[in-house]
């Protein structure tokens, strides 16, 4: 490249000139076709959604993952031969579905944590758990910051904790507050009440309020949180869920005959319970929440708040130890901002 | 009790498909995606490179349906500079940030061999602000503005002929940081026939010159088909306008010659159509996802490979990038360790230098001092003399004054002495009575 023997404009900056106004289209231009692209786009690149549960033996867990999702997603019912024993530890498996429905593909993962709480020293069970989603955190965190990374990363990370209160009609245990406190910080967590066919309607409300009072009292936030709220239809939405929770559910796979219909449900002695009746429990509120309305936010709120706040917290880290994340880029250049700053003050 | 973990998740390489019993209602994702997108609101940036006066700020206008605040730029810009304008559209409930960069100057100097450069500057400080924003520890890309260029529209001169060599080195420079869409401005110049010939020229000259425009995506069913036909129209002919002509029965935007009026819409007069179709109605979402995925993950190894940093194959060990990690932190504390001393040996010097500084200019206080006080002690002596001579002089005078004062006094007593002799005489007369007596009896 030869030297310019007349040195063009050597002030390259564009003068942006922010003058944003709202422009009145004289015509039809198309532009909300975007919206129609974008659907497109998402459809063929499909959906991933993880679910994690976690709870005691017996509470019903692998059930209801089972009617969430309206087919056989669970662990028990991958592994028919499988003995349900009370393992030693707490194992953390995960199972993964291809799942379509309108022509919108979904990949939806399942983590089941047998052996929580299920000991007679429970102490640290939450332990694995945590290990595991920051583990998904790392993995995650360690593509991007890759030089040549996939045009889309597999996301692995738990999009939802749902967590299994068992219906005392009492409080929360102490496992319950310690567990959701350490958990809350990491994850969404969505809380259930879970068989609450052993509750009546009454029971069910005091229990529901003294669950909400402990968890005020103990400052935990569970999903939906208030201050991840955008605006104020969300705020109005998502307090209506904030009264309800936590959902007082009931699983099941059988169908029964209920006046001449088909309804899933438990029958008894006494009656039936339909799963998706509101009068009966709460799941068809769980399942609006999990899926039909919720899910990208879910997705969201893991991406930009608990994988942010897991980031900075790691890049942090790495920064003053000088170890761990191999090609970090932003950690040198950090601090290499930052102690180049530090030097030309000195 | 032993909390193992057994975290390796027993996942299945092939994906079971499973078939749902009962509607669960996770189709509405595709709905949720784009609520929240449409809350948000969409960016689209486009950029036109052309020279003046050959259309560029019509067709926007043409293409969005408004008037853009702006005016004609002049001919005499010495260099190439960029101006960019951000618009905010808003069309049923999708609102649209658009920034539209134009390229002033582009092609009006004598010189052109730098013409391209403010335009791949801009290109990159767009993107490596995006990469700063992507690098930083806290960062915010969900409401991040994102200024990258998503499409070019590049502005063909209508010759007839050919493309122009600053066309072509243009195009070659830009075709790898963003999506070229080659078009041809003021069709309306050219004929039918000679359009033809025109427009499969430039094609070969961009094939044989390597230059890779933007391809319309054909592997969506959807779109494949009108992305097919479309692209065989490459490059678009386009006429732009803004004024709006009485066509039959309606008005419909075109340009009104003597000999004839060229509808814009009109698909048999120009492109214009296709253009809008393919540019904004089919694949912005497209275009945005291909500056995103492509373009900048291009750029953004390129500066990090450039800055140093290697990355090893997904299955590699980490240690050598341990390794590249711990030599370039190395390195790199080394450097600044030697900084350090640098800063501190100047640090003492510029102090050693002050430091006989002061000590010189206290010296030379000291030297004034004794000066001044020689002399002060010079003009005390000296005052002092006078001070001496001064009393000497008053005492000389006091005892004269007392000398006069004493012949003064004597010369008063012998005056009073005569007196006093007068008196004498004259008394005894005075007191002896016979002489008095002859007056008494009188």
């Amino acid at each position: 490249m030869a030297e310019p023997q007349s040195k063009p404009d050597p002030d390259p900056e564009p003068k942006t000139e922010a003058t944003v106004t709202g422009q009145d289209l004289f015509g039809y231009v198309g532009i909300e076709s975007v919206l129609d692209q974008m659907k497109r786009k998402a459809v063929k690149t499909g959906f991933e959604f993880n679910i994690m549960v976690v709870g005691q033996s017996g509470l019903g867990k692998s059930t209801l993952v089972n009617t969430l999702f309206k087919s056989k997603v669970s662990r028990k019912s991958c592994n028919p031969s499988f003995e349900e024993g009370i393992s030693k530890t707490v194992n953390l498996q995960s199972i993964s579905h291809v799942i379509e429905e309108k022509g919108v593909k979904m990949k939806l993962t399942v983590i089941d944590t047998p052996g929580f709480g299920d000991q007679i020293n429970n102490l640290n069970c939450w332990e694995p758990i945590m290990k595991y989603i920051n583990e998904q955190y790392e993995k995650y965190l360690k593509e991007e910051i890759n030089i040549n990374r996939k045009r889309k990363i597999p996301d692995t990370r738990v999009h939802c904790c749902v967590y299994f209160v068992p219906p005392t009609g009492h409080c929360l245990r102490p496992l319950d507050l310690e567990f959701m406190k350490r958990l809350g910080k990491v994850v969404s967590v969505v809380p259930v009440i879970a068989k609450s066919d052993t509750l009546t309607l009454d029971e069910r409300q005091r229990f529901k309020e003294r669950i909400r009072q402990d968890l005020w009292t103990n400052g935990i936030k569970v999903y939906p949180q208030k201050e991840y709220d955008e605006d104020a239809e969300d705020r109005i939405l998502n307090d209506k869920i904030r009264e309800k929770i936590p959902f007082a559910v009931v699983g099941t796979d059988k169908e029964h005959q209920v006046n001449g219909k088909n309804v899933l449900g438990r029958k008894t002695n006494w009656g039936v319970i339909e799963v998706e009746n509101v009068a009966h429990c709460e799941f068809a509120n769980l399942r609006d929440l999990l899926i039909r309305s919720h899910l990208q936010d879910l997705k969201d709120v893991t991406h930009n708040i608990h994988y942010e706040t897991y980031r900075v917290r790691r890049l942090n880290e790495s920064n003053l130890n000088g170890i761990g994340l191999s090609a970090s880029p932003l950690a040198s250049m950090n601090g290499t901002a930052v102690r180049k700053e530090s030097e030309s003050n000195l | 009790m032993s909390v193992a973990v057994g975290s390796k998740p027993s996942q299945s390489e092939d994906l079971r498909n499973l078939t749902l019993s009962g509607h669960v209602g996770f189709d509405s994702l595709p709905d949720q995606l784009v609520n929240k997108s449409t809350t948000q609101g969409f960016c689209f940036n486009i950029l036109c490179v052309g020279e003046t006066g050959i259309g560029k700020s019509t067709l926007m206008d043409t293409l969005f349906n408004t008037k853009f605040e702006g005016d004609p730029a002049s001919h005499n810009e010495p260099g190439v500079r960029l101006k960019a304008q951000s618009y905010e559209l808003q069309e049923s409930n999708v609102r649209l940030k658009l920034t539209t960069v134009d390229t002033v100057g582009f092609g009006d100097q004598i010189n052109k061999e730098d013409s391209y450069k403010p335009i791949v500057e801009y290109i990159d400080a767009q993107f490596e602000a995006y990469l700063q924003e992507e690098l930083k520890i806290k960062r915010s890309l969900f409401n991040y503005h994102d200024s990258r260029i998503h499409a070019c529209l590049y502005f063909i001169a209508p010759t007839g002929h050919s493309l122009k060599s600053l066309d072509l080195v243009t195009m070659k420079k830009l075709d790898s940081k963003v999506n070229i869409i080659p078009i041809i401005a003021k069709a309306d110049t050219i004929a039918k026939n000679e359009l033809h010939k025109f427009k499969s020229k430039i094609m070969s000259e961009l094939v044989s010159n390597g230059v890779q425009i933007y391809q319309f995506p054909t592997d969506e069913e959807t779109v494949a088909e009108i992305n097919a036909t479309m692209s065989v129209h490459l490059p678009f002919a386009v006429v732009g306008s803004t004024e709006e002509v009485k066509i039959g029965n309606k008005m419909a935007k075109a340009r009104q010659y003597p000999w004839g009026v060229v509808q814009v819409e009109n698909e048999n007069h120009c492109d214009f159509v296709k253009l809008r179709e393919m540019l904004i109605r089919v694949n912005m979402e497209d275009l945005r996802e291909q500056t995103h995925s492509r373009h900048y993950e291009l750029y953004r190894r390129c500066k990090l490979e450039e800055m140093g940093f290697k990355d090893t194959d997904p299955d590699c060990k980490p240690f050598s990038l341990q390794e590249t990690y711990e030599a370039k932190r190395n390195e790199f504390l080394g450097e600044l360790q030697k900084k350090e001393e640098e800063m501190r040996q100047m640090f003492v010097m510029r102090v050693k230098e002050k430091e006989t500084e002061l000590k010189e200019a206290e010296k030379e206080l000291h030297e004034k001092f004794d000066r001044l006080k020689k002399t002060h002690q010079d003009e005390k002596k000296k005052l002092e003399d006078k001070k001496k001579e001064i009393e000497d002089e008053v005492g000389a005078f006091s005892k004269k004054k007392a000398a006069v004062q004493l012949l003064q006094a004597q010369q008063a007593s012998s005056q009073s002495t005569k007196k006093d002799k007068d008196k004498k005489k004259f008394l005894p007369f005075l007191k002896h009575p016979k002489t008095w007596r002859p007056l008494l009896t009188l």
